[in-house]
């Protein structure tokens, strides 16, 4: 007899074990399974942000930030609202374009002077245009937040077992019957795979394609700067925020695609990306130029074909990726999977272009048709 | 098929390095020199680099030795210092002499390599500073002779000016000219310890005692008569004033205090290999409490293809010419000849010492000492798994701790650092993570080999922004460049998808978003 759980979350990212909160608050029993540490992958390497708009999940995710800390009984260091500042002529009419498209569905923005987004954000300098001041978003510590998941799950007698890789799904007439690790078989009700790039392989051999390429992305943090008064700033082909220690950390620039390993990553190096990264920090933030960079540090994160996320239900299944941006709206991400387990459909909002059957049919090359390709060493 | 080439990816973007060299040696030490001049004299090109005269800035944070506030103002002329420099180590005029491009207050702070999870480079290259500018630079071979770091413990009083330890001592004394101290009390009675003595008595700076926590001095030859040898005594506190340390206390075990006036406490129970780039690079690291802990497997020779590491990065402890003529044998393999390189000599248990040091350091402090000064996380917070002070504690985060924690799984250090922002600084935890580990392992009844550790990342020194900063290669950086892999359609609002709007955002926005 192995052990049973009414659901088994495999992946105890920020995604799966929102997931897994979420349903141990209806009182199912839930176990989830990692391969090494909670939080240990993207989930704990990304820049904070929690300002997805384009998201069907954004409205509830942006209902539930402010009440997280509370929910979960832990600290997430969530801050609401972001400025995004531009520094060229370009830039400014970009994000002058997003204030219009945000505002459009009904967000508030205030489209804003370069005097007023330099009050804002002091460590802005002469080269600042001016930019958009959003009243909705925000940024949280992840590495606090997805900690902040795993003990609430706790709290409410979920179980998390760490360093325990799935190494298999076992099926029996169309249902997921249960899961084999080399600490034995766990048995479920249900499953919620959400293994980020490690999804497409388990899945595959129970004849479910899931169509995934994982890329490498890199950061950069400095020492502590003066706290801002709206610690989420982006611009100038950055994304970041400030934490409240008063650190700037900042990501963004060319990724690098690589080959997904059944056992996760084996290293996630950076690279001389780093100094462009300080350049454009720099040049976003002249006055904190002289800031230590005193880390840098990668992230593997899995990405569909068309960038958007795959939540889905087969049978007793539940696929969950994020596809990349998935931190930030974890709060709802779990709401809907532990809508899709329990009630077998979403019941705050659509998410069904967001289903598995969009990618159909798609062309086995889709990888290098789009260029997603991993190099070879030279 | 043609692959198609994805405009917002790495491939090609990263540029040949700035400057390529034959051999470059990092660290004008013993090794590095006596490496730089074997490379030289058989004929190879050799760019010699060293960190020191280091700033006063990042000598002010601790970096790369733990100077405790007890530099000179001579920090602040750095063309004075490396006259010093030059004029307190003869090997490097002979290294200029012999045709090495020497370079002193050039610092390495980034290697990178193609490895697992990266191919981006069109080959292996350091990241160099001068303090001013940022460059790389590729090699045919790199000489690592990173020395080793000071190993830093917590008492109380430890975070006040006066309090360092024996590498950054040793340092300011002998290659600088410039340490600010007339009295030191010494912790530790091994080699280094009496080395540290022999150094102050030498430049006359009074040693007023060396203080030990074992019953017997250490020391692998017999200390001098006349050093004051305090054996199986405590340190119980520093105590001091406007200027640091004043004064120490210590006491034998159960024993009266004993009050010793002094400016300076020196730190000299152990040094820890300087790993650091070679830890960056790709190469494996292994806890080795014959070597002084966290060390890269097979210790002196070729550590990663093209890679070589020398001297006291090694693990190695020993004489002068016992690191000069390893670093000659590496050398020699690098050659292609069969030198013999020397297995490292015979050591003691340098990590059972360390934790002896801080059990009976833990023993005499209040828990609320700092074990983390840039971040101001105390002993009850590192063992709690507590946040920082900014940040509230409700009852449930009160309830968790390390213990806690262990019933999840093996401590993990990257775990605790993230929690508690321990090591997290800008001394990038080199003021606490040896004793961050140590207590780790001790909360979690591990031996201190299996003592959990939080790696090294680049910049392995702090450099700011605007230093770091490439504003040379901006063009093929720029080109293509997108906040998030550029995947148009993943910006596109919900409600768009699929309607005429879909195709106008597209049109507008491409790929490029904020996130």
């Amino acid at each position: 007899m192995s052990e049973r759980y009414d659901v088994i979350v495999v992946g105890a990212g920020v995604t799966g074990l929102s997931a897994a909160w979420w349903l141990a608050r209806d009182g199912l029993s839930v176990l989830v399974l990692d391969k090494g540490v909670v939080g240990a992958e993207a989930s704990s390497r990304n820049g904070g942000g929690a300002s997805h708009y384009q998201s069907p999940l954004f409205a509830e995710e942006q209902r539930l930030w402010p009440m997280m800390d509370d929910l979960l009984g832990y600290p997430t260091e969530y801050r609401a609202q972001r400025v995004i500042i531009a520094t060229t002529p370009h830039d400014f009419d970009h994000y002058n374009y997003i204030a219009d498209m945000c505002l459009a569905m009904g967000w508030h923005v205030d489209k804003i002077d370069g005097a007023t987004a330099r009050d804002m954000v002091p460590i802005a300098g002469d080269n600042c245009l001016g930019g958009i001041h959003l009243h909705f978003g925000g940024h949280a510590n992840p590495q606090r937040t997805v900690q902040a998941y795993a003990w609430a799950l706790q709290d409410l007698g979920g179980r998390v077992i760490q360093h325990c890789p799935v190494t298999a799904i076992e099926t029996s007439g169309g249902q997921v019957t249960g899961v084999t690790t080399p600490r034995g078989h766990f048995s479920c009700g249900a499953l919620v795979v959400a293994a980020g790039p490690q999804i497409a392989g388990l899945l595959a051999p129970i004849g479910i394609e899931v169509p995934l390429m994982a890329g490498r992305a890199e950061m950069i943090v400095t020492e502590p700067a003066p706290l801002m008064k709206l610690g989420g700033v982006d611009g100038n082909g950055l994304y970041g925020r400030q934490t409240m220690r008063g650190n700037l950390a900042f990501g963004g620039g060319p990724h690098e695609w690589i080959e997904t390993q059944p056992e996760g990553p084996r290293a996630r190096p950076t690279t001389p990306l780093s100094r462009s990264l300080a350049r454009r920090v720099a040049e976003l933030f002249p006055r904190a130029a002289h800031l230590n960079v005193i880390r840098s540090w990668a992230g593997i994160v899995e990405n569909t074909p068309d960038g958007r996320p795959i939540l889905d239900r087969i049978d007793n299944l539940v696929i969950a990726t994020m596809s990349g941006v998935g931190f930030g709206l974890s709060p709802a991400t779990g709401h809907a999977i532990r809508d899709l387990v329990v009630d077998g459909a979403c019941s705050f909002t659509d998410i069904t272009k967001l289903s598995l059957a969009r990618f159909a049919g798609i062309d086995p090359d889709w990888r290098a048709a789009a260029g997603w390709l991993p190099l070879t060493a030279a | 098929m043609t692959r198609i080439h994805d405009p917002h990816a790495i491939d090609g973007k990263i540029v040949a390095p700035d400057e390529v060299h034959d051999i470059i040696v990092v660290g004008a030490g013993p090794a590095g020199l006596a490496a730089a001049l074997e490379a030289a004299r058989a004929g190879r090109s050799v760019l010699l680099i060293d960190e020191n005269p280091v700033s006063a800035a990042l000598a002010g944070n601790d970096v790369p030795l733990w100077f405790g506030g007890r530099a000179t103002a001579a920090l602040q002329a750095p063309e004075r210092l490396i006259e010093t420099l030059v004029e307190t180590e003869p090997l490097i005029a002979e290294a200029f002499e012999a045709g090495i491009d020497v370079r002193l207050g050039v610092t390495a702070w980034g290697l990178w390599r193609n490895r697992d999870g990266s191919a981006a480079l069109p080959q292996a290259m350091l990241g160099l500073t001068d303090g001013q500018r940022s460059w790389t630079a590729g090699y045919s071979a790199l000489v690592l002779a990173t020395g080793a770091r000071d190993c830093a413990l917590h008492f109380d009083g430890w975070d006040q000016p006066g309090v360092m330890g024996a590498l950054a001592f040793g340092t300011l004394v002998s290659r600088y000219d410039a340490f600010a101290g007339r009295r030191v009390v010494i912790l530790g009675s091994g080699d280094l310890a009496l080395d540290t003595a022999l150094i102050a008595r030498a430049r006359g700076i009074e040693v007023a005692a060396l203080v030990e926590v074992r019953e017997t001095a250490q020391a692998a030859t017999a200390l001098p008569d006349d050093l004051n040898v305090l054996t199986g005594h405590q340190v119980i506190r520093a105590e001091g004033g406007i200027d640091g340390v004043e004064r120490v206390v210590v006491a034998p075990v159960g024993g009266a205090e004993c009050v010793i006036a002094c400016d300076t406490v020196i730190l000299a129970i152990d040094m820890v290999p300087a790993i650091e780039l070679a830890e960056v690079g790709g190469a494996a690291v292994v806890t080795e409490p014959l070597r002084g802990g966290a060390v890269i497997p097979g210790g002196a020779g070729e550590v990663l293809p093209g890679v070589w590491l020398v001297g006291a990065a090694t693990g190695f402890v020993g004489p002068r010419a016992a690191a000069e003529a390893q670093a000659r044998a590496v050398i020699g393999r690098l050659l292609g000849r069969e030198d013999d390189i020397a297995p490292l000599p015979d050591t003691f248990d340098r990590m059972a010492y360390r934790a002896q040091w801080l059990r009976a350091l833990v023993a005499t402090s209040p828990e609320a000492t700092m074990v983390c000064q840039c971040e101001e996380v105390s002993r009850a917070d590192l063992i709690g798994v507590q946040p920082p002070g900014y940040l509230p504690r409700p009852e449930k985060l009160c309830a968790r701790s390390l213990g806690t924690l262990l019933d999840d799984g093996p401590p993990d250090a990257e775990q605790v650092k993230r929690l508690t922002r321990a090591g997290m600084g800008v001394c990038q935890g080199r003021r606490c993570r040896e004793q961050v580990s140590l207590l780790l392992a001790m909360a979690a009844n591990l031996p201190p080999k299996s003592a959990p550790r939080g790696n090294w990342r680049v910049p392995v020194r702090p450099v700011p922004l605007g230093v770091m900063a490439d504003t040379e290669h901006a063009e093929a950086m720029d080109a293509g460049w997108d906040v998030w892999f550029g995947i148009d359609t993943q910006w596109i609002p919900y409600r768009d998808i699929g309607t005429p709007e879909e195709a106008r955002h597209l049109a507008t926005l491409g790929g490029n978003m904020h996130l």
